[in-house]
């Protein structure tokens, strides 16, 4: 049973166990099992072993990595391989009783998009998805993380998997953000200080009043970038904004399960005294609009800051690794970020492709002119109509900016959209691992209003500075 | 799964932390058949150039690094996607064994479900043995699971830890999900009574 003093996390895995062994290793439920056009494989898995899927009605998905952002039609992918992704996936659903929402369906989107937009995703659940960013739907107190394609088939054989109680780690971000700060700041800053393998082994809760002060949206942007720290889960405490967020959801309760529901949820935040095995605190009003400048989420600084130079570096393996960086990126020590020239913004991806990151940068792009090529790719359909029904899509279009279908598109780019070789892209992505946008791309991550700054000026620009201008 | 035991194999080292998985195998080999084999995958971009040929400063492609089945690396490899083919691309090609001072969490419960070890020295003893490895690129490294010791090519040991439950699936090749399904009595009992206690899932 949960101890007196038991961590939001604790509550949720404790009620979870199947099975414990002596030697730690548990048995955990899976609640939902999120699957998507790369999740092919684990059904060849379970083909070769003869299993059926355990459980259809906790199995839900959608075309995400492999689908074009220019249409809709799978008829039109070229590449017959991508094309076959994308048709495993509805024919795999079919064929085992799961429900996908495939690329003709308004429904369809990123899955770590798609599964709180649907409301499938709920506080005190586990879900685990094939896919490394779904630490995301912790935002809504949800202990949900990534496993590979032989986990998955587990999940899809047993709807369980083993696991071995992880640590954990609470980040407490106080006070208020600074105008112009946005939780893709805050992430950037909380990896630059503790490390891409700084929460490596744990399970990350986000704590503090700056957190409970995020939106529904800047919460799923937080825990999304958890895994880029090395968490495998990242848990923000369900509250009245999770709650008001979830009602009505097509597969949220409804009626009295709700007050049920609701009832359960109340009890899952952390609770007083609750022991973590580590704490970290950060001060909300230090943290600046942050860029990336190297090939690890952990190579960061604040805008206003400069091109590390390796010399300077805490550590060889440190020097090592800036110095393969700069190379990688082509910059030179002690340049200022904002003296970054750049050749293309994308503005998508599961950490920032939801109506409210769209907003900020439709903020700035509007009565503005993009300078580069920059692309809005809303992170799914439902997101794109209720930006058009808002009129964003005229802003960006009137900017100059592309307005796309939904997908994973150029965050990796297995779709065929790339950057190219060299290019330099200020990205709202979660990764600017060496070729991860195409090879010898070169990626800045940053939030969607930085993003937008970029595509206007044609540099890495201070957000806070051209709304001065605006 | 093939069982892991014990292999003595030439060592290859990899001197770059947070070697992520998109260098282990770049995305756009992922929808490759498994059937294929990924060995010509594996490191793509670090090891060839543009025009396909082996980029001689690359670790794999030094002098004595042929035949390499045990890998030495730093901090934090395979961090990053959570995709399986990087284990697949190292295995394909002929690794058996990884050994770092640490791994990204879901690459490392990957390898166990492959065959393929993961071994977590301490930093100063996998220092040690990535010192021995880039002075001798292909130097004999005994990795035995049984005994949790590495053997670099001086001879010097190295004792790791792991999971007992995950040693024993290794050493005995055990498939997880044919386990785990002699399970399905007590996994059935917990569908019970979540349904009984949760009603509005």
């Amino acid at each position: 049973m949960t101890a007196a003093s038991a961590t939001l996390f604790d509550k949720i895995w404790d009620r979870h166990k199947v099975v414990e062994r002596a030697d730690g290793q548990t048995l955990l439920y899976v609640d939902r099992h999120l699957i998507h056009d790369g999740s092919r494989r684990a059904f060849e898995v379970l083909a070769e072993k003869g299993l059926t899927l355990r459980r259809p009605d906790r199995t839900f998905g959608t075309a995400d990595h492999y689908v074009p952002t220019s249409s809709r039609d799978v008829a039109a992918i070229a590449d017959p391989e991508a094309r076959a992704m994308v048709d495993a996936v509805e024919v795999n659903a079919a064929r085992h009783g799961a429900t996908v929402f495939g690329l003709s369906d308004p429904r369809q989107g990123i899955i770590h998009v798609v599964g709180p937009e649907q409301g499938l995703t709920q506080p005190g659940l586990t879900i685990v998805c094939g896919d490394s960013h779904t630490s995301t739907h912790g935002a809504l107190g949800a202990l949900a993380f990534g496993i590979g394609a032989s986990e998955v088939a587990h999940v899809m054989a047993t709807q369980t998997l083993w696991q071995r109680r992880p640590k954990t780690l609470r980040i407490s971000v106080e006070g208020s953000l600074a105008p112009g700060v946005f939780a893709k700041d805050v992430i950037l800053a909380i990896i630059a200080e503790i490390g891409a393998a700084g929460a490596t082994g744990h399970v990350i809760e986000y704590a503090g009043s700056a957190i409970r002060g995020l939106s529904m949206e800047g919460r799923l942007t937080l825990c999304n970038m958890s895994i880029e720290a090395g968490a495998r889960a990242g848990l923000v405490a369900p509250d009245e904004t999770t709650f008001a967020w979830l009602e009505g959801r097509p597969y949220a309760p409804k009626g009295a399960n709700w007050e049920s529901a609701l009832a359960f949820w109340r009890a899952l935040p952390s609770d007083e005294g609750a022991c973590f095995d580590r704490e970290v605190t950060l001060d909300a009003a230090a943290i600046a609009p942050m860029a990336s400048w190297g090939t690890s989420p952990e190579h960061a600084a604040p805008i206003t800051g400069r091109v590390p130079d390796p010399a300077a570096a805490p550590d060889a393996e440190r020097r090592a690794g800036w110095e393969a960086a700069l190379a990688y990126m082509g910059l030179v020590p002690g340049t200022p970020l904002e003296a970054i020239a750049i050749d293309r913004v994308f503005i998508g991806s599961c950490t920032n492709s939801r109506i409210e990151d769209l907003r900020a940068a439709a903020a700035v792009a509007r009565g503005r002119k993009a300078v580069i090529p920059a692309w809005v790719v809303p992170g799914s359909g439902l997101v794109k109509a209720e930006a058009e029904a808002e009129g964003l899509d005229a802003v960006f279009k009137a900017a100059g900016f592309e307005w796309r279908e939904a997908g994973c598109s150029m965050c990796v780019g297995m779709n065929g959209d790339l950057v190219a070789a060299g290019q330099r892209c200020a990205s709202t992505s979660n990764r600017n691992f060496a070729g991860r946008q195409g090879k010898g791309a070169r990626t800045h991550l940053v939030s969607p209003a930085m993003a937008a700054a970029a595509a206007v000026t044609g540099r890495l620009t201070d957000i806070r500075h051209l709304a001065g201008e605006g | 799964m093939e069982k892991f035991q014990r292999i003595d194999a030439p060592a290859v080292a990899m001197a770059m932390a947070n070697i992520d998985t998109d260098q282990i195998i770049p995305a756009r080999f992922l929808r490759k058949p498994r059937a294929s084999g990924y060995g010509g995958f594996l490191f793509h971009d670090l090891r060839f150039a543009e025009d396909g040929a082996p980029k001689p400063e690359f670790a794999l492609n030094r002098p004595g690094a042929a035949g390499a089945r045990v890998l030495v690396a730093e901090r934090n490899f395979g961090c990053g996607s959570s995709r399986e083919h990087a284990v697949y691309a190292l295995w394909d090609y002929g690794f058996r064994a990884v050994i770092a001072p640490s791994f990204g969490d879901i690459f490392f419960g990957n390898c166990f479900k492959n065959g393929l070890l993961p071994v977590v020295l301490p930093a100063e003893a996998a220092a040690a043995l990535q010192a021995e490895i880039e002075q001798q690129p292909g130097g004999w490294v005994a990795v035995d699971l049984e005994r949790q010791r590495v053997t670099a090519p001086s001879g010097r040991k190295f004792a790791f830890d792991i999971d007992a439950f995950r040693k024993e699936c290794l050493l005995q090749g055990v498939d997880e999900i044919d386990f785990t399904l002699g399970l399905a009595g007590d996994i059935a009992a917990f569908e019970r009574r979540q349904a009984a206690e949760q009603r509005w899932l």
